[in-house]
Order: structure tokens, then sequence, then C-alpha cells
């Protein structure tokens, strides 16, 4: 119970209570990269061409993981982004195939996801279906209508311009993924944080029945928060479709879970009412770097995979409030 | 008297290096109700915490029989034969009576590791026999009225053996009918030996209920002293401290006639019971709404702030004819609602947020909120609402409840509305901060903003209102001048339905 807290709270007003609970994320985050760096510092983990690496391959994760911020702090979840990511890379792919422009490309993958979205949208707040289920429906749909879409051919795309954009390319020797993703979480944080639709999200989430009686359309704040994540991965899937100059019905699998745990990892609240883009964003950077170092560690998929989950785990245990 | 059942002598408590009790004693007679008094803060829960377990105490001796008990956690309380009845938050609404009863202690059919079912039920229906309360104990506790939650609780308790009963506001979600079972029950416990310990702020409960009453203040026992013979405003005195004034009494603000209203409901007819609802309401007005609980009081208040939709009839304001909750708000309409941490408050927010939250629009330009513009507005609901906080920042769900109740308030006065609709404002609210709200409310309708006020407590439609409407079968049936209505007790009949009187003013 909250009980402790409440006689404490009122009676201890000077006590700074410092909650080192939230910076976790942070904490691991350190403690990771310093481990990695004595244990291979040696290897190459430390060079900026890994690091940067790193940064590339989080990129996807990032960016769906701060719509998924959103979502989550509304107090829903979108499992469908991860499908989301392939269809909006097959639109695209497809679109430049045809001989289009590649702006047109972006439109209409962008156009995709929004719809994804848009669907997800009117299930759960206009029909009232509980977001776990229509978007693990709607998973399961889209990663179909991937597959169906070529038949599981993968696509090649071959406009460089595009692939520099999304993906491949380096401004002023920064890949161009590490750029999109600090653009996009920044966005994200400071939409969060200083702007109407911000609070109203976390409103929402954190008790939807004092939002509405405050004036807040709680139904249309979700809306706008599943066409966000929507089009986020389907930003995700062409930045990915750039990385690899090409697209595929199986990009993105599993995208949503490990968003996800960026998204708790960075001391968002899975109930949702409290959100962090910022540990959002760290989250995602720590679940690339205990990868990439296991990669250079030299250990199996299979042990990495054990690793990086029991670290989730005890990352996730650390940040719980006691008694919460 | 006889030497006490339950002896808790000079217990200190501290937080850090605050101390929250300072050598208090409390005792209780074997078959005594005695009333633990006291606003928020002044350690009354603390101390109960003690009795229960959840705290342990730093000095001090507790005793119960002439001996002196352990209690270092709440199971060892509850070998002690101490209870606490919640109201209804502990128990499983998808189980059934005798399974929440019995829940965690279920007993065994001989010899096996399966669950006696036929037993448990047999022993819930006879406990609750004794009890004198018909309730299946086969029924799902979610299908059960509010009211007896509370009972199963009870029975909970006495299957446990329980010995003493710390019940606190027991009546806050109860109708008057259930009140009044729930005081049957409590006369029928005192007489088969059952101790009660009976948290409330109601005043008039506390004198028809209890034999003793403490009152608790910073942490120490003012005032403990018989019913028989006590007086509310020396109860209100104990609990304030001397020479505090209180503006729990009723003030004659006078009749405002020739301004023409600003609220009118014409005709209303709900879903629910009201059948057909018409008032008027004018600028600088204070208006009771008095009722029985699930009388519609609620759904109208709901109506008129655009929560709910009317079958038939109209609710104009200002001269027009208001369309939805959106146009409520913009056009100067604030609910503060009935149940202030389900629907008032986002209890994980801070202060600031909550403030803010009706008011995002005005702080936003270009869809960023102006924190710092914002931030003088709260301060100033801080201040001027006198809520206790350290900081804006502060997470409500930290404050007392007197505070929260202020904070909701405070984040529909920077609206400044034209109407504001209060519904339950006072509910575990202590005295103190009572008086503070009924003065706030009292200072803007002076400024001209009519007041709605729904209470299930009379003595606060009494202080407060100008005017009270009786709402009965649906109808609004009286409509009282404040000044003609001279006791509590005609208004509670007037509620029940009996002793019709003509109405004063048919709005036109």
């Amino acid at each position: 119970m909250q009980s402790k807290a409440t006689a404490t709270g009122r009676l201890m007003p000077s006590l700074p209570d410092i909650q080192w609970q939230n910076y976790v994320v942070y904490i691991f985050f350190v403690v990771v990269l310093g481990f990695f760096a004595v244990m291979i510092g040696d290897k190459g983990f430390l060079s900026v061409t890994n690091l940067f690496n790193i940064a590339r391959t989080t990129a996807m994760i990032t960016v769906i993981a701060v719509a998924m911020t959103f979502i989550i702090s509304a107090g829903e979840l979108d499992l469908s982004v991860g499908s989301t990511t392939a269809l909006a890379a097959l639109v695209c792919a497809l679109v430049m195939q045809a001989g289009y422009a590649w702006p047109l490309a972006v439109v209409a993958a962008i156009a995709s996801g929004l719809a994804v979205g848009l669907l997800n949208g009117v299930f759960v707040t206009m029909i009232g279906i509980p977001s776990f289920l229509v978007t693990l429906g709607m998973m399961q749909f889209i990663r179909g209508l991937d597959m169906r879409v070529t038949y599981t051919n993968p696509i090649s795309i071959t406009n460089q311009t595009y692939n520099g954009l999304f993906g491949s390319g380096y401004v002023f020797g920064v890949p161009s993924l590490l750029i999109w993703s600090v653009v996009i979480a920044l966005l994200g944080h400071v939409v969060l944080k200083y702007t109407g639709f911000g609070r109203e999200i976390l409103a929402t989430g954190g008790n939807r029945q004092a939002a509405e009686y405050s004036g807040i359309k709680t139904r249309r704040v979700k809306f706008y928060a599943f066409l966000l994540s929507g089009a986020a991965a389907a930003l995700a899937g062409m930045l990915y479709a750039g990385m690899m100059q090409t697209a595929r019905f199986n990009f993105g699998e599993g995208a949503e879970l490990m968003a996800i745990a960026a998204v708790i990892l960075g001391g968002t609240s899975l109930f949702g009412g409290k959100g962090t883009i910022l540990g959002t964003f760290a989250g995602s950077l720590l679940i690339g770097t205990i990868n990439n170092g296991l990669i250079i560690m030299g250990l199996d998929v299979s042990e990495q995979m054990m690793i990086s989950g029991a670290i989730i785990i005890v990352a996730v245990a650390f940040g719980k409030k006691p008694g919460a | 008297m006889s030497s006490p059942f339950l002896q808790m002598t000079q217990i200190g408590k501290s937080f850090g290096n605050i101390p929250v009790l300072r050598r208090v004693s409390f005792d209780l007679q074997k078959a005594e109700v005695h009333a633990l008094m006291g606003g928020n803060g002044a350690g009354k829960s603390t101390l109960m915490k003690i009795l229960t377990g959840v705290y342990t105490k730093d000095a001090g001796t507790i005793s119960i029989g002439g001996q002196t008990v352990d209690i270092t956690d709440t199971a060892a309380s509850e070998r002690a034969g101490i209870a606490m009845i919640f109201q209804e938050f502990s128990l499983v609404p998808t189980l059934t009576v005798a399974q929440n009863i019995w829940l965690g202690r279920e007993p065994r059919l001989p010899g096996t590791p399966f669950i006696n079912n036929a037993a448990m039920v047999r022993q819930s229906r006879l406990i609750l026999q004794e009890l004198g309360v018909d309730i299946d104990p086969e029924a799902l506790v979610g299908s059960l009225p509010v009211g007896f939650m509370q009972i199963v609780e009870i029975a909970k308790a006495l299957s446990k053996r329980a010995r003493i009963l710390v019940m606190d506001e027991p009546t806050s979600s109860l109708s008057e009918a259930e009140t009044e079972a729930l005081f049957e029950l409590v006369r029928k416990l005192k007489a088969s030996g059952i101790s009660i310990v009976y948290i409330s702020h109601r005043m008039a409960e506390i004198l028809t209920i209890c034999d003793r009453v403490t009152v608790m203040r910073d942490g120490e026992t003012v005032m403990t002293e018989p019913c028989a013979g006590l007086s509310v405003a020396r109860i209100v005195e104990a609990m304030l401290g001397a020479g505090h004034s209180t503006s729990f009494e009723w003030q004659d603000r006078g009749d405002r006639p020739t301004v023409p209203p600003i609220l009118q409901v014409r005709n209303l007819r709900l879903p629910s019971r009201v059948q057909d609802v018409s008032f008027d309401i004018r600028p600088g007005e204070i208006v009771g709404l008095a009722g029985l609980m699930g009388s519609g009081r609620t759904e109208i208040a709901e109506t008129i702030f655009g929560r709910r939709a009317a079958v038939s009839g109209e609710v104009i304001f200002d001269g027009q004819p208001l369309r939805g909750q959106a146009d409520a708000i913009e056009r100067g309409i604030a609910l503060v609602p009935e149940d202030r941490r389900k629907m008032g408050l986002v209890l994980d927010h801070s202060v600031r947020d909550n403030v803010l939250l009706p008011n995002l629009a005005r702080f936003t330009r270009h869809f960023f909120v102006r924190d710092g513009e914002a931030l003088k507005t709260v301060n100033g609901t801080i201040r001027d609402l006198k809520i206790k906080t350290d900081g804006p920042d502060k997470l409500s769900r930290l404050l007392s409840g007197g505070n929260q109740q202020k904070i909701v308030l405070g984040k529909w006065l920077a609206r400044d509305p034209r109407l504001l609709i209060l519904d339950e404002p006072t509910i575990g609210v202590d005295i103190g901060a009572k008086s503070e709200i009924v003065a706030t409310v009292r200072a803007m309708a002076d400024r001209g903003m009519a007041v709605l006020v729904i209470s299930s407590e009379l003595e606060e439609l009494m202080a407060i209102s100008d005017r009270i409407l009786v709402l009965h079968g649906g109808r609004i049936t009286q409509d009282l001048n404040r000044r003609t209505v001279a006791s509590e007790e005609e208004l509670h009949h007037a509620i029940q339905g009996h002793g019709h009187r003509a109405v004063d003013a048919v709005p036109a």
C-alpha cells in the first residue's frame, strides 16, 4: 500500500527524496558501457566505427520506441508496429520500383503506416476493443499482408539518394541513422514534455476518467497516439530499408517487443501516466549496446538472447519502486 | 470504570526525525464504541496503523485484556484479535461472499488439500445470521450494494474471532438507510461484547453511535470524554484548538430576486430516476440539492455539465441551451465530481499538472504550454486555497484528503467559472479544510459565481446553502429558502418524502 509513503511524504517535507529508481536506465547504461570497455575495449568496442554501429542498429527501435512511449503513457499498447515497419518498407520499395520519385515513395510509405494507425485507433477508441487485442490481431494481419504483397520476395532499392538519406549515408561523418534517431527522440521529448498534447497524453494514461472530467477528449488523444505510432513505424521501416538497400517481409520481427522493453527500461510506467522519452532513448541504446557488446565478445546468438533477456528483467526489477 | 480491554499507553512514533505521535494514550472498554477524531495529519491513522501492525511503535506499550502484547506486524495484530474494517476495497468482487470471508483460510475436506465448500458456506451463513443480515453467502461480492460489502468485511473479521474492530469512515459511501442498518449492526456487535474504534469526521453520527470520543491534534490526545452531554462545538474546538473560528455556520447572504437566473433547468428527464426536474440558479446564489443516495442528484449535476444526455427537457445557461461538456466548460461551468480520487485527480501527477489540466488551452500557445505563466496561476491556487504541499511539484497522491479536494476545487476556480457544481465536496475532508472550502466557495459566490452543492451531509447543506432543493421520487418536491428551515430534522423529513410543504418558489 502507499500508506507509508503518504505518511512520510506529508510529514517530512524538507527531506529531498532522490529517487534513484528513476535513473536506473542511465546507471545501467554506464555500467554496461564500462563493463564492455574493460572487457572488450581492445577488440574495438570503443572505436568510433563501433559506437556509430550501435547507434545505427538501434535507430529503428528508437524511432518506434519514441512513439511507443506516447502509446504506453496514454495507457495503451501497440503490438502492430513491427509488421508495419515491413509494410512501409515494401510500399516504399515498390513505389520506387514502379519508377516513381523517392519523395512519392516516402509519402506512400508514411501513408501506409498512418492507415494502420488509423485502423488501430478506430478499433480501440470508437469500437472500444482493448488495444492489446486490436494490435495483436493487426500485427498478425499486417505480417500476412507483408508476405502476400511480394510473395515473400525481397525488393531491392537502387535509388542512392533515398538510401543515403534513410539509412546508409553519412552527414559530416555522422551516420544519417544516428541523426534520425536523435532528431526523432528530441522531437518526441519536446512534444511529450512541453506541449498541450503531451500533457493530455499523460493525463489520459494517468487517470482517464479524471482527464475526461477535466474536459480532455481522451479518445481523440489516444487516436492521435495510434496515428503517431503508425507513422513512426513507417519511418522505422524506411530507415531499415535504406540501411539494407532492400525491403523484406520479415523486417521488424520482434521490434514491437524490443521497443516496449526500451520504453519500460527507460522508466515509463507500463500502466500509463508517466513517460520519459529521454529514458526511452537511453533504454534503446542500452539494448543496442548489450547486443553489440555480446557479439564482439564472440557469444553465440543463443547466449546473446539469454543474457540480454536477463539484463532487461534485472534492470526493470531495479527500477521498481519499493512497495509500488 | 472497569479496567480497559485495550490499553495503548504513551505510544510514540516518528518518521525520520519528525515525531508524529508524542506519548499518545488511548483505551477501549469491552463492548465500547469509541470515536477517534482529528484533522488530517493529527495522527489518528498512524495510531490505528500501529494497532493493526502496519507500523511499529517507537515507544509505549499496548495491552489487551490486561496482558501486554507485542504487535510487530499485521499477523500479530490479527492474532491479538484486532481487525480493520475496510469499506469495500479489500474484497475480491469476482468471488462469492463465503469465498471472501475465508480467503486464504479456507476449511479443507479432512485429510485432503481440497476446499470444503459446503462447510465454508455453512459457517459463513452462521456468522451472517448472527449479524442479523440477509446476505446469501454464495452471492458474488461484486453484485452486492456497497453497504453490504462492509458487512462482509465485518463477517470476515468475526470469522477470525476479532474482538476489536477499527472502522475508518464507515458511512462515507453509504445511503441513509444503509447507515441506519450499519448503526443497528454496531449496536448488535457491542451487545455481543465487541469493542469498536470508530473513525469519522461526521459529528452527528458520532454523537449518535459512540460511547466516548477521543480527539487528537498534532500527534497528541487533546480530549477524551463520554459522548453523553458533549456538544459538536466542544469537539470542533478540541480539533481546531482554542480560538479557531469556523465557517461551518450558516450565514444569511440575503436574496437576489432581481437578477435573471444564469442556469435554468427545464423539465429534465433522465434515463435514471429523474422524472421531471426544473429549477433556476441566479448568479451569486448557493443552492443546495438534497436527496437520498441514488435519487439522481449526481446524474442531474453531470447532465448540466454535459457528461450525460437527457431523455427530454433542457438545460439553459446564460440564455442559451447547453451542447455537451466542451460547450459547458467553455462557457464557464465547472464540476467538482463526487469521487476525487477516481474522477477528480490524476493521483500520480503533481499538484501543478492537476491544476493545469482543465486550463491547458489557456496556457498553450502554438502547441507549447507556457509553464512559467502557468506556474504563477498554480502558485496562486495553492496560496488562495491554502493547499498544504511542499510545492507545486509534489504528487497529489501524497496529500491529505482535504488538500486533494482543494486541488480539484482549485483547478476549476482557476478558470473563474460562472457556475460551480460541487458533488459531495467534503467527503473524507477534516473540519479545518472543510471550513476553508466553504469559506472559499462563499467568497466566490459573493463575487457573482453561481453554486450548486450536492451533499449527503445535511449539516453541510444547512451550513452553506441560500436555498435548498429537495429531490424526491424524480422530482423537485420542495424549494426551500434556507432561512425558513429550522433544523436538520426538518430537512431530513423532507428528503424522506414526508411533510410536504408548500413550494416556496416555482421557477417561472
